[in-house]
């Protein structure tokens, strides 16, 4: 089986968010409250277990090639976040009944049939993605339309996306498409636009890439995001350290003798 | 109305020669209200999801961390030929918290039926999985102690002081090496704290259970001072907050100083030391709660979605002039 990829160019992005009515449609996701955040056109808020995709609504001032220069616009950049399908995966390494598992495809998949909601991989996922969802009490993500995948589909919020900006297919093929639109871009003046891959941390690498401009943080995604296995070592240390010390202490507390007071 | 300056009609000019010079102008003009967007924040929203453990879990670290290090003061007790009451007692003590620990565990999963899944395999790199098997193993252990004839008693017991300082120390782990900042940051920290809390409420329980052994005295006076050392170290770090402080106190310099008074007070100082070892693993579980969602964005979706948000007047608009 191909490994396949996400490719989501925050450039073509128009903040439709028929990516996150598809995704919804698709895979039976519950709704997840009607609010008001405040915040820009983005009341999605944030990646949950029961939105697997997430329209960012970032504003900034005009920057070159975008936006007015009217006094009241500013620019808006819109991106679809969605999970990262690591290539370390926090949440697969910490899930402790094998739920969570990598399939042909290369992604991660939450099996339903296995979770038993310990919540594990909440605090293993260096992306804020994974969550335990509260009435059904399993932990929920995007399956990267594992389904749809199967009988050779795309996922759905690719399918309905209008402008090309989410692109799915071979992870390699995403790559080399998301280069060569960079380099368009660079060649079109917006000098800032760049990849997100995560492929210099300890994540190795993401499934799901991105096309972003300027600073990553301005779409909250982590600058450094780190996959938790990296303080296994120095944690089982310790707690080797900690045992060996309560085992010393009591054999040496008892053996002082002195019985009672 | 605006009038116009010699500083203005100069940029007039250099506006002029730069869109001559490139054809283009590499300036936003004028700024948008609101100016400067943050480019280096989603609207303060946090990144990372907050924990979901409810009061199950940092109740079992406290419960597990005593059991287990009951288990090793047992055995230790019984390798030096000490009292059998206080043999007999640690490992009592030790079973009853293996078999509190489970139901406390299993009640805090979402799926609790399913808690047998916890054991379809074994995943080293998991330190869930592996406390999943040291609470299994060391439940069976502890039991086993209790209610196998001696000798066999014996060698449950021995095995049950193993996997006891795995249950005294594991709960570290489990907590640091995760991607909460504040948990992974003190990931060293963290199973040796554990540790020296868990000691220090075993050690105190069982005086609590009326044995007055000096050994039970002096491994929880070490602790206490492990403790009080530890809170320094904490502070230093910048780990601070309330509960933390009032758990470190009742596990550090309170048992400290009462010990050091007097046999009088050490009964006082046992109780100090078990309340605070329960506080402290409510104040870790609570900080990385606190950790990855207290911004100001987040309080306000909340406060939105419980529909309890203020009428706070609307800021103006600044008209950047």
């Amino acid at each position: 089986m191909a490994i396949t990829g996400f490719l989501t160019d925050s450039t073509l992005c128009i903040g439709c968010k028929a990516c996150e009515v598809a995704c919804k449609e698709w895979n039976d996701v519950p709704a997840d409250g009607f609010v008001f955040s405040g915040l820009s056109y983005d009341n999605t808020v944030a990646l949950g277990h029961s939105t697997w995709r997430h329209v960012k609504f970032v504003e900034r001032e005009p920057l070159i090639g975008h936006g007015g220069n009217s006094g009241a616009q500013v620019t808006w950049e819109f991106s679809s976040d969605v999970c990262k399908h690591c290539e370390n995966a926090g949440c697969l390494e910490a899930c402790p009944t094998g739920s969570i598992v990598r399939t042909e495809f290369g992604s991660v998949f939450v099996q339903p049939d296995v979770c038993n909601g310990c919540g594990y991989c909440v605090v293993a996922c260096p992306f804020g993605v994974v969550d335990r969802r509260p009435d059904d009490g399993r932990a929920f993500k995007c399956t990267f339309c594992y389904d749809r995948q199967k009988f050779g589909e795309q996922p759905a919020c690719a399918k309905a996306c209008p402008t090309g900006s989410i692109l799915f297919g071979d992870l390699e093929a995403m790559q080399s498409a998301a280069d060569a639109r960079i380099a368009k871009l660079h060649g079109q003046g917006v000098t800032d636009a760049k990849l997100y891959d995560a492929r210099d941390t300890s994540v190795g690498g993401t499934h799901a890439i991105f096309i972003i401009r300027g600073d990553e943080r301005a779409y909250n995604l982590p600058v450094n995001p780190e996959v938790p296995t990296v303080h296994l070592r120095a944690a089982w240390t310790s707690a080797a350290i900690a045992a060996g010390a309560i085992a010393l202490g009591s054999l040496v507390a008892f053996a002082l003798g002195g019985g009672k007071r | 109305m605006k009038v116009p300056t010699a500083a203005s009609e100069a940029q007039l000019e250099q506006l002029k020669r730069e869109a001559e010079l490139n054809g283009r102008v590499a300036r936003p003009g004028v700024r948008p209200p609101n100016a400067p967007f943050p480019r280096t924040s989603y609207y303060d929203l946090p990144l990372l999801k907050p924990p979901v453990w409810t009061w199950e879990i940092p109740t079992y670290f406290f419960i597990g961390g005593a059991g287990g290090a009951a288990a090793v003061i047992g055995f230790a007790a019984r390798l030096s030929g000490a009292d059998p009451k206080l043999v007999r007692d640690a490992r009592r003590a030790a079973a009853v918290a293996a078999n509190l620990s489970t139901p406390l565990l299993i009640a805090d999963l979402g799926r609790p039926e399913r808690f047998l899944n916890m054991l379809r395999i074994f995943k080293p790199q998991s330190p869930m999985s592996v406390g999943a098997w040291i609470v299994a193993a060391f439940g069976g252990a502890s039991t086993a102690a209790v209610i196998f004839p001696r000798r066999l008693a014996d060698v449950a017991a021995g095995t049950s002081a193993v996997l006891g300082l795995g249950m005294a120390t594991y709960t570290g782990v489990l907590l640091g090496a995760t991607v909460i900042p504040i948990w992974s940051k003190n990931v060293r920290l963290l199973p040796v704290h554990f540790g020296a809390s868990a000691v220090a409420s075993a050690a105190s329980a069982l005086e609590l259970m009326g044995n007055e052994q000096k050994a039970l005295h002096r491994l929880a006076l070490g602790a206490a001072a492990f403790e009080t050392g530890l809170g320094v170290v904490l502070e230093r770090r910048g780990v601070k907050g309330n509960l933390l402080r009032l758990g470190g106190a009742l596990s550090g310099p309170v048992p400290l100083a009462l010990r050091l008074m007097g046999r009088r007070t050490r009964r006082v100082a046992a109780l100090s030391s078990l309340i605070g070892s329960l506080i402290t693993r409510f104040a870790w579980v609570e900080a990385g709660k606190t950790n990855v969602t207290h911004t100001a964005a987040t309080e306000r979706v909340a406060d939105i979605r419980s529909g309890s948000e203020n009428k706070k007047p609307i800021p103006p608009v600044s008209s950047d002039k």
